[in-house]
């Protein structure tokens, strides 16, 4: 088999499409690299998904820690300290048994035009379950990332911003909300950097890869299994780890850039 | 354990649980507690060498030590972690029976690998397959032990070697106005100050370590992880203490722990801190 056939074949064999039957013997170093790329869309989707939901819960939590109101306050710090003090590992276990454990039916939810049947079953396979895990995950550790950012807004500019008679809803959108970004941006980066390379546990330690659909390190420790020769699926899936590593160094070092283009460079 | 023990069917309430929580395998998952404590307390001075000897390796003048360092450091910090988990101790494992074989079996004429398949002499296993078990759990420990430092031994280089740099310049030029050789500047002013900028980061990186532990199971080790599925799987009748599937409550048990964990830890830090700030020439040392 050529390459080119091994990449039709193989390329979207992550997500169902292409040949049903991975290779059992002879691989070839096209093999390893077209079938771990594949694996690769699902860490990306992983990773895209739960970042992009995973921001907006997480300022809402920044905001609920840093609420006078203890009514938000407590349960925003508690969830932050469960999320930032038990090993993702764990959680990743702990909802998948409670997934599992609710029942397997159907909810039907009326939404008086329309009538929506809840299926939990969804909740046990990967792409829902994990993907919730992740971004309950991320939100918790960017939420505290940005409540330091919070406190860490000068003073002066939130009185200066009252001072000229901006209303408390001007002030955060205008002040507080960009300051905490620019301030916390750095940081930001080392998370989506940490959480890409959280989903290679997705299908290796809980959520089941359901006709052998799995993530990168799923094919990778396939062929390692497969082969007795660790030297060459390893390293494949580390380069694809470092690429898209430095794409998101990339994409953040921009959006840096951009947040900070009113600041004096020296 | 008890007395009253000897059969389950027959007892109920506490003594029921007083019996099935002391039964061999709950004591087994109790022991695997101190396996998991005692990963982290044997991997830290092996993390601490590695971060040296990394840190140090950055800042050295010849040139292709540096570029190890650097390339030590970046590697780990552009790929998961639980790649270098399975890759490391396998591709040790592998290494070790293929220098053994080289040496135990020099007559050996066929090639080591053989299309899918690794082969070496019976003398050459590692550990050897007649030896006890034991062997081979500890075997398979200390494989691990030595991934972890790898991985984190990265991590405390790029903190310490950022510690090494922070120290003002003008404590060590003080030094050199004394008439300090570099090794006294290094071993009396740099090092003891350079703590105080690495502690942070070092609680951080003990913080992750202690997270990273539950991989362990992953690695074929018997740890909490791996007795809190095995115990908490539902158990027939044909057990002596039948259950259903308890794997959420004994999973919430190990969160209980990890965030005890954390927790104390962070404790611990804190303090530790507020010591080695005193008379240093920080924010918090001034105070």
């Amino acid at each position: 088999m050529s390459c080119y056939e091994t990449f039709t074949n193989y390329a979207l064999r992550s997500i169902g499409i292409g040949e049903r039957l991975l290779p059992k013997t002879d691989f070839t170093l096209c093999d390893q690299i077209v079938l771990i790329g594949s694996g690769m869309i699902w860490n990306i989707y992983f990773a895209v998904l739960a970042l992009s939901l995973g921001f907006f819960f997480a300022v809402s939590l920044a905001l609920g820690r840093s609420s006078d109101n203890p009514f938000f306050r407590v349960p925003a710090r508690t969830f932050i300290f469960i999320i930032r003090g038990s090993p993702l590992f764990i959680q990743f276990f702990l909802i998948y048994e409670v997934f599992v454990l609710i029942p397997k039916m159907g909810w039907d939810i009326n939404l008086g035009f329309i009538e929506i049947t809840v299926e939990t079953r969804w909740l046990t396979k990967a792409w829902l379950g994990a993907l919730i895990t992740l971004f309950l995950n991320t939100a918790g550790y960017t939420a505290n990332i940005f409540y330091g950012a919070l406190q860490s807004i000068p003073k002066g500019d939130i009185e200066a911003a009252y001072a000229i008679g901006m209303s408390k809803r001007q002030v955060f959108w205008r002040i507080s909300f960009p300051t905490m970004l620019r301030l916390a941006w750095p940081s930001y980066t080392n998370e989506a950097i940490f959480l890409f390379h959280a989903t290679a546990l997705v299908f290796f330690s809980s959520f089941p890869a359901w006709r052998q659909e799995g993530d990168a390190l799923y094919y990778a420790s396939y062929f390692a299994d497969k082969t007795f020769n660790p030297f060459v699926p390893y390293p494949i899936i580390a380069l694809y780890f470092i690429s898209f590593t430095l794409l998101i160094i990339g994409l953040f070092g921009y959006v840096n850039k951009r947040l900070n283009r009113h600041i004096a460079k020296n | 354990m008890f007395e009253y023990c000897t059969d389950p069917k027959l007892i109920e309430g506490f003594q029921w649980w007083s019996c099935y929580l002391t039964n061999g395998k709950h004591i087994s998952f109790y022991f695997s507690f101190i396996v998991v404590l005692g990963l982290l307390a044997l991997t830290v001075p092996f993390i601490l060498l590695f971060g040296f000897t990394g840190a140090l390796a950055q800042r050295a003048s010849f040139a292709p030590l540096r570029w190890f360092g650097t390339i030590y450091t970046s590697m780990v910090r552009g790929v998961p972690d639980i790649i270098f988990f399975l890759f490391v101790p396998i591709a040790m494992d592998q290494g070790i029976e293929v220098i053994r074989h080289k040496i135990k079996c020099s007559d050996w004429s066929e090639p080591i690998r053989q299309g899918n398949d690794f082969v070496v002499c019976t003398a050459a296993k590692m550990p050897l397959s007649s030896s006890p078990q034991w062997v081979h759990e500890t075997y398979g420990f200390i494989l691990a032990t030595i991934a972890f430092a790898i991985v984190f031994g990265a991590f405390a280089a790029n903190t310490i070697h950022g510690a090494l740099n922070a120290v003002p310049k003008g404590q060590l030029e003080t030094g050199a106005a004394f008439g300090m050789s570099p090794k006294q500047i290094f071993r009396r002013i740099h090092l003891p100050q350079m703590w105080v900028y690495a502690l942070p980061g070092l609680s951080n990186l003990w913080m992750i370590l202690i997270k990273a532990s539950p991989l362990l199971f992953l690695l074929g080790v018997e740890d909490i992880v791996y007795w809190a599925r095995e115990l908490g799987g539902s158990k027939t009748h044909r057990f002596a203490y039948p259950h259903g599937d308890w794997r959420l409550g004994y999973f919430l048990f190990l969160l209980v722990f990890y965030l005890f964990l954390t927790w104390v830890s962070e404790k611990v830090f804190d303090r530790l801190m507020h010591k080695l700030s005193r008379g240093q020439n920080t924010a918090a040392g001034m105070a």
